[in-house]
C-alpha cells in the first residue's frame, strides 16, 4: 500500500545545525496490517511517520501511496491526501485546549464539507464506541490520560481514514491503558485499517496484534521482523 | 454547496476560538472600538461643519470687494460703489462697515457688523449678539454691553437680543450694531467702508464681473462666494487633519499592539495551527479561519465604534474635540450638528481601520501556517 525508495531526510540542510534524520530508507507497508517502527529516541521513527503521513517532504527518494507517487505532488494535493487517507494520534495527543471533546473530535471534518449535524452525529458515534460519549461536552483539560487517548483515537477516525498513524501513543500511559490502546488498534486492524505506530514501548511492539516490526537506529533500518515469517520460522 | 459548508465550519471554529480567548479578544475589540469612535467622530464632525457652513454661506454676498494697500486689507472709498453698480451683471451693491473687537477680559476677538438703522430688529444705541458673546464677553452689565471706542471713551449699548441657534457656527462671536454707532466706535469716516458687496444674478457671470471690478479698480480684491466657501472647507479640513494627526498616535499604538500580538504568536497558537494542518487543514483554510476571527473582532469594534461616534457627535455635540474642530478658542459655537456623512465616508473609515488590523493579524498566521505541521506542533515542546 505504501512504498518508500531510498528516502532521505535532512533538516537545516547546509546550515551549521544540519541533521540527517533518515539515510536512504527502503520500506513497504502492507494494507490492513499493523506495523510498528521501533527504536530509541532520535532513530528517525517520527520523521518517517511524518513523511508517510504527507506532513513533510523527503530531501530525496520517493514515496508511493497505492501506486501514486507522493513526493512530486503540490502542497494542496498532499493536504487532501492527508485529510482523506490518514488519521493521526500524536505523542501527547495534541488535543486543542479550551474547546470541548466533541469539537476536538470533529476538527478533521471541518474542511471536508460535512454538514454540522452529520459531523456531530459521527463524532458522537465514535465517542460512544470508545465509551466516552458522556464526556462529549467537557473541555479536554479535565480528561484523564486514558480518556484523552480515546478522544485522540476518535478524532483520528473522524474522516474514516484508510491508514492510522500513531506516534509514541503510549508514552504518557500506564501499562493498563497501553494494553487498552493496543486492543483498540487490534479492532481497527480487524476492520481493515492499515496501522502504523512508532514506539519503543515493549507493550506496543510485543503485542500479539503486531504484524511487522521495523527496528530503526540513526536514521536507518536495522532489522525487519514479520509475524508471518516468524510463525514460519524466519525473521 | 460544499464550499459554503466549509466556510460555515470555519466560521464555527473562528467563533469558538474567540470565545476561548474571550478576555484578550474583548480587550482588543474595546481598543479597536475606541479607535474607530475617535476617527469616525472627527470625520462626522468635519462633514457636518462643512455642510453647516456651506448652507449658511448660501445667503452670503456673491462678490465681496476689498481694498488692498501694500498687500493688506484697507478701508474702501464708498465712491467705488457707483462704478461697481454700473457694471453689467451687477444687480445690487452696498458698502459694509464691520471690524473686530478684542475683549481683554475674555481674551477673545468678536466680530462687529454694522447695519443700516432703523432696522426692524435694531435701533441706534442697541445691539444684537451671538450666543458666544453672551456667554463670554466680559463687559456685559444689566442688559447692556460696554465697549471701548477708538478714541478711548466707553460706549454703552443696549442688548436687544441674540441670533437664532441654527446660525451659530457663523454668528457665535457676532455683534450686530447700527452703522452709525459702529462708525463712531471704530472712528471710521462716512466716506469709507470696510468692504463693498455685490449681488450678481447669474452665477456664471460672477467670475467675469469680478475680473471687470479688478480691471476698473486695480487697488481692490474682489472675492467670489465660491472662494469663501472653499476657505471654510479648507479650514475645517485642516482642523480635521490636525485632529487626525493628534489621533494618529493612538492609531499607531493600536497597530503596534495588533502587530505585536499577531507577530509573536505564542507556542500554544503555533502548536494549534500545526495540529490543524496535521489533521488535514489547508494553509488557506487556516488563514481564512484566522481572517474570520480578526474580522469578527474588527467588524464588531467598527460597528460599536461608529454607533458611539454617532452618539458622541450628534447627541453630545462632539464634546471631546469641540474646541479643536469648531474653532473660536474662547467663543466656540454651541449648536447641534446634523449628520452629513455618506456611505463613502463610512467606507473610508472601514478601510483605514479594519484593513490594517486584518493585515496585521493575517500575515503572521499565514507565515505560521506555511511551516510544516510537524515543526509547528513542536513549538510547545
Amino acid at each position: 500500500m505504501i512504498k518508500l525508495a531510498e528516502v532521505r531526510k535532512i533538516f537545516n540542510q547546509g546550515r551549521p545545525n544540519e541533521t540527517v534524520a533518515l539515510r536512504g530508507i527502503n520500506l513497504e507497508i502492507q494494507e490492513a496490517k499493523l506495523t510498528v517502527l521501533k527504536g530509541p529516541s532520535g532513530s528517525g521513527k517520527t520523521t518517517l511517520l511524518s513523511l508517510i503521513g504527507c506532513m513533510t517532504r523527503p530531501t530525496s527518494g520517493r514515496i508511493w501511496l497505492c501506486e501514486r507517487e507522493l513526493t512530486s505532488l503540490p502542497e494542496k494535493f498532499l493536504t487532501t491526501i492527508r485529510k482523506e487517507t490518514f488519521g493521526f494520534v500524536f505523542q501527547q495527543f495534541n488535543l486543542i485546549g479550551g474547546i470541548s471533546v466533541l469539537e476536538n473530535v470533529t476538527l478533521p471534518a471541518y474542511t471536508i464539507g460535512m454538514p454540522r449535524k452529520q459531523r456531530r452525529e459521527r463524532a458522537m458515534e465514535l465517542l460512544d464506541r470508545f465509551s466516552i460519549a458522556n464526556k462529549a461536552h467537557v473541555k479536554v483539560e479535565s480528561l484523564s490520560g486514558g480518556e484523552a487517548q480515546r478522544v485522540a483515537i476518535a478524532r483520528a477516525l473522524m474522516n474514516d481514514p484508510k491508514v492510522m498513524i500513531a506516534d509514541e501513543p503510549t508514552a504518557q500511559l500506564d501499562s493498563a491503558l497501553s494494553k487498552e490502546f493496543m486492543a483498540i488498534m487490534a479492532q481497527l486492524k480487524a476492520e481493515g485499517k492499515t496501522i502504523l505506530i512508532a514506539s519503543h514501548d515493549p507493550l506496543v511492539w510485543g503485542s500479539p496484534c503486531v504484524d511487522r516490526v521495523v527496528e530503526m537506529r540513526d536514521g536507518t533500518i536495522l532489522m525487519l521482523w514479520d509475524s508471518a515469517l516468524a510463525s514460519g520460522g524466519g525473521s | 454547496m460544499r464550499w459554503i459548508r466549509v466556510q460555515l465550519a470555519l466560521l464555527d471554529f473562528a467563533l469558538s476560538s474567540l470565545v476561548r480567548r474571550k478576555g484578550r479578544n474583548l480587550s482588543l475589540a474595546a481598543v479597536f472600538c475606541l479607535l474607530v469612535m475617535c476617527f469616525a467622530s472627527v470625520v462626522f464632525a468635519v462633514k457636518s461643519l462643512q455642510r453647516e457652513a456651506a448652507s449658511l454661506l448660501e445667503g452670503a454676498p456673491d462678490i465681496v470687494v476689498q481694498r488692498v494697500v501694500g498687500g493688506r486689507h484697507d478701508l474702501i472709498p464708498v465712491q467705488y460703489l457707483g462704478l461697481i453698480k454700473s457694471l453689467k451683471g451687477v444687480q445690487e451693491s452696498t458698502p459694509r462697515v464691520w471690524g473686530y473687537y478684542y475683549d481683554p477680559g475674555s481674551g477673545a476677538n468678536y466680530t462687529l457688523m454694522g447695519t443700516r438703522c432703523p432696522d426692524p430688529s435694531l435701533e441706534e444705541g442697541s445691539v444684537l449678539v451671538g450666543s458666544g458673546v453672551l456667554r463670554t464677553f466680559s463687559g456685559l452689565e444689566h442688559g447692556r454691553i460696554i465697549l471701548r471706542s477708538a478714541k478711548g471713551s466707553f460706549v454703552s449699548l443696549k442688548l436687544k437680543g441674540t441670533f437664532p441657534s441654527d446660525s451659530e457656527l457663523l454668528s457665535s462671536d457676532l455683534v450686530l450694531i447700527c452703522e452709525k454707532d459702529l462708525r463712531e466706535l471704530f472712528d471710521i469716516p462716512d466716506h469709507l467702508a470696510t468692504d463693498i458687496i455685490a449681488r450678481v444674478a447669474n452665477p456664471a457671470e460672477r467670475r467675469k464681473v469680478a475680473e471687470k471690478i479688478y480691471e476698473a479698480l486695480p487697488d481692490t480684491r474682489p472675492i467670489q462666494k465660491e472662494e469663501i466657501l472653499r476657505t471654510y472647507e479648507a479650514i475645517f479640513e485642516w482642523r480635521g487633519g490636525l485632529t487626525i494627526v493628534v489621533l494618529s498616535a493612538l492609531i499607531l499604538s493600536f497597530l503596534i499592539l495588533a502587530w505585536d500580538k499577531a507577530v509573536s504568536l505564542g507556542p500554544e497558537e503555533t502548536q494549534e495551527i500545526g495540529v490543524l494542518k496535521a489533521l488535514g487543514w489547508d494553509t488557506s483554510e487556516v488563514v481564512r479561519m484566522k481572517l474570520m476571527e480578526g474580522l469578527l473582532i474588527s467588524i464588531t469594534g467598527f460597528a460599536v465604534g461608529i454607533f458611539l461616534a454617532y452618539l458622541h457627535v450628534f447627541l453630545l455635540s462632539a464634546f471631546l474635540f469641540e474646541p479643536l474642530l469648531k474653532g473660536w478658542s474662547v467663543v466656540y459655537p454651541r449648536f447641534p450638528l446634523i449628520p452629513a456623512f455618506g456611505v463613502h465616508d463610512l467606507l473610508v473609515i472601514f478601510l483605514l481601520t479594519v484593513g490594517p488590523y486584518s493585515l496585521a493579524t493575517i500575515v503572521p498566521h499565514w507565515r505560521t501556517a506555511t511551516i510544516e505541521p510537524q515543526i509547528a506542533m513542536r513549538a510547545q515542546k
